[in-house]
């Protein structure tokens, strides 16, 4: 009876999963309804979190509810704060929810829905929640230090270093492909430059107001902020039909690129409360307000999925980006299903503030859950668009033309027929002047948001409004990250540099600072000016480097927690960590060799360079490039991106020996060998 | 009657802890602690110092979010 009362619900919940996902499988060649998806992803998400967190909770971390957590030990009102479980969980969800968990599920669907949302569910239940669950208990069981320390502790001097450098690289090349969504959501788009270039001045404004006039007050200033902003969408649209500032607001993708670099530099310099801050005001909370706006909105209008389940692209032959199923899919779609960044967050703000252990599992595994419910909602914002529409608009310029007369014949050709007069009307439906080749994820996205929420909110009047309101959303937050990443990475940067040179190690002199900025602006920038003049389009070469090394991040994290169980001498429990970590290994693996030595030029780096060089032999010039500086450029960027290839590959080799060999040493001692803080156990009450 | 009257009492104190706990969700999601918390942190544990000032503890926050040698204002991806 007890068992029926305790685990009834539950089976119902199961069954409802299991019969969505049943109509989401066999329902083949009309379009079913989002619905089943989104209920269907609810359920796995509330069995997962019900039992296997439970079970990893009572198993593997023995959470002890006893036990006194870093926020009461070092309670100090401000870093180290014991917090209320549900504010914590904001903060958390808020750090760790980003851009990445919107745009990898819309590159995804050149393969139809089915495929993502398969690996997103399985991906988030048995990797990525794991991953950030067991990062916060094991950082929150040593004070919450950072993953580099952790690493360092738990591994060694060597892999901590190796960890810190690899960590550094990745960062860059997220900054860069985050850098470039926005350049290609915004060249040629005067109301999307003028709205996001509206948020400095705005931004400057809240800075000074939070800081001289209100003081402390966020709310306020938000609102301020808010409105401003709003006004900045409503007339862009002026702006950009007006005579003389439409052309003053129109720039190419390089010009935009050497603006962004210069932006980046000077944000990464100048005081956080000026900019910094108060643009993390307005990108969290409209962040977090546009994914509750778009979960009601997907809700209430239920809008039928148009992409096929399947698409005949998962053999590797699609436009939006190279590679088969196995493994590319695994890495385009990081963020959502499993992202190895969690880890920073989940071993930075978050532990210090746990009030009771037991909190962790609703913070740390069901944190990512709603992500991954983000992402779920991204798959079908990109799926309720015609597909002659999303491949109109992911596919290279090279393919594709610029007028819709080019464009609708090409995606026509490709299998997913498409009228001209349709690709002319979305572009004035959303208020722009060409949709044709808008990669990135970010307009698709925005074209998919524009069509819910003005279904529900407007009509087709609004859609050119809510179309450059999700481009604002997308860029805002990506702007913050470039800010607070290129920081980020100056620190990591003089860290390392202090390794050799220990004068770099001082933050507080202008000298190193400016040169490690610097020497942070240049490295993303560099990939980001390569992305935008490949004539293939960045994302198409560049996003799958930045999956791979995001899902890198990831084994090296699952690698750490694997030993880490082992030291506690709860080995029997290890397949929790050791399976997600051997599927990212194998994924990441397979396509860094892919990336790097695959005989078809479309996927591998170094066959491409060599095709290209060979032309250059012959002096003759290929297709993309216009001149033989192009082709010497794509022949250099070619061997740069392979050598990167190579070195994520290295990394997370040498990452994964070193955590076998600690393994091994653990399992041999007859002793817990774990580096836990005392277990003090917090006063009974 | 009295009944009703305590349940809509508790239902407003509900609502009011529901609205506190909302403010302060999203205060700590851009790294605002509660200066209440801390007040009565110092008050408790450290009666002979005087307590930063609510602009104070706004900066000294501020800073710790994103100053220098942190790390914890990145976002991720």
């Amino acid at each position: 009876m007890g068992a029926i009362q305790k685990h009834g619900p539950w089976a119902l919940v199961g069954a409802l999963g299991a019969a969505a996902l049943a109509v989401v499988a066999t329902q083949r060649g009309e379009p079913i309804n989002a619905l089943w998806v989104v209920v269907a992803a609810v359920c796995v998400y509330l069995i997962a979190y019900r039992y296997y967190s439970l079970y990893i909770a009572d198993n593997v971390m023995r959470l002890d509810p006893k036990r006194e957590t870093p926020a009461h030990r070092h309670n100090d009102g401000l870093d180290y704060v014991p917090t209320n479980k549900s504010v914590l969980f904001g903060h958390h969800f808020a750090a760790i929810a980003g851009a990445g968990p919107l745009v990898g599920p819309v590159l995804a669907a050149q393969m139809g829905y089915l495929p993502g949302m398969l690996w997103i569910l399985a991906g988030v239940v048995l990797a990525g929640a794991v991953q950030d669950f067991m990062i916060l208990f094991i950082s929150m069981r040593r004070d919450g230090r950072s993953l580099g320390e952790l690493i360092r502790a738990e591994l060694g001097v060597i892999p901590g270093v190796i960890a810190l450098f690899g960590t550094f690289m990745i960062m860059v090349i997220l900054l860069a492909v985050l850098a470039m969504v926005v350049v290609k959501a915004l060249a040629e788009s005067p109301w999307g430059t003028f709205t996001v270039g509206a948020t400095i001045p705005i931004a400057l404004l809240m800075g000074l107001y939070a800081r001289y006039i209100r003081p402390g007050k966020v709310g306020e200033v938000s609102i301020i902020g808010f409105v401003l902003l709003m006004a900045a969408i409503v007339y862009g649209g002026q702006i950009a039909a007006d005579p003389y500032w439409g052309p003053a607001f129109t720039f190419t993708g390089v010009q935009l690129t050497w603006m962004l670099i210069g932006y980046g530099f000077v944000a990464a310099i100048l005081p956080v409360w000026l900019l910094l801050a108060p643009r993390d005001y307005l990108s969290t909370f409209l962040k977090i307000g546009t994914i509750v706006g778009l979960a009601i909105g997907i809700v209430f209008v239920a809008p039928h999925m148009q992409m096929p389940a399947m698409t005949k692209f998962v053999d590797g032959t699609g436009p939006v980006w190279a590679g088969s199923l196995f493994p590319f899919l695994f890495i385009t779609i990081a963020c959502g299903a499993v992202s190895g960044f969690h880890a920073l967050i989940s071993s930075g703000t978050t532990p210090k503030l746990v009030d009771n252990e037991l909190d962790t599992r609703f913070i740390g595994y069901g944190g990512m859950l709603m992500e991954s419910f983000v992402a779920i909602m991204a798959l079908v914002a990109a799926c309720v668009i015609e597909p002659g529409i999303y491949f109109t608009m992911n596919s290279p310029g090279g393919l594709v033309g610029t007028t819709p007369e080019s464009a609708a014949a090409a995606v026509t050709a490709l299998g997913f027929p498409v009228g001209a007069d349709v690709i002319a009307q979305t572009a004035k439906d959303v208020g722009e002047h060409s949709i044709i080749s808008r990669t990135g994820g970010a307009p698709t996205l925005a074209v998919g948001m524009a069509h819910i929420i003005s279904s529900a909110i407007g009509g087709k009047t609004m859609m050119a409004f809510w179309y450059h309101f999700a481009i604002l959303f997308e860029a805002l937050f990506i702007l913050t990250a470039v800010d607070a990443g290129t920081r980020a990475g100056r620190f990591m940067l003089q860290d390392l540099l202090g390794l050799i040179s220990p004068t770099f190690k001082d933050t507080a002199s202008w000298g190193p600072s400016v040169i490690a900025t610097a020497l942070c602006v240049g490295a993303w920038g560099f990939f980001l000016h390569q992305g935008v003049t490949d004539p293939l389009g960045g994302i198409y070469t560049l996003w799958p480097l930045f999956g791979i090394s995001n899902q890198m991040l990831a084994a090296v994290a699952l690698t750490l927690a694997t030993v880490v169980i082992f030291k506690m001498k709860r080995e029997r429990y290890a397949f929790v960590t050791i399976i997600p970590t051997v599927w990212l290994c194998i994924c990441t693996l397979t396509a860094g060799w892919q990336k790097i030595f695959s005989p078809d030029p479309k996927i591998g780096f170094l066959s491409h360079a060599d095709r290209f060089a060979k032309a250059i032999a012959e002096g003759k010039v290929l297709a993309p490039a216009k001149s033989m500086d192009d082709m010497h450029k794509i022949v250099f960027n070619d061997r740069i991106d392979a050598a990167l290839a190579v070195m994520f590959v290295g990394l997370v080799v040498a990452i994964v020996v070193f955590g076998v060999m600690a393994c091994v040493k653990a399992y041999r001692a007859d002793r817990w060998t774990a580096l836990e803080a005392d277990p003090t156990l917090a006063p009974a009450e | 009657m009295t009944g009703t009257a305590a349940s809509s009492q508790s239902f407003r104190d509900r609502l009011r802890a529901f609205n506190k706990c909302v403010c302060d969700g999203a205060r700590l999601m851009v790294g605002q602690g509660d200066y209440g918390t801390y007040v009565a942190h110092i008050a408790k544990t450290h009666p002979d110092q005087t307590p930063m000032t609510e602009r104070e503890f706004f900066r000294n926050r501020e800073n710790a979010r994103f100053g220098v040698g942190n790390t914890s204002g990145f976002r991720c991806c």
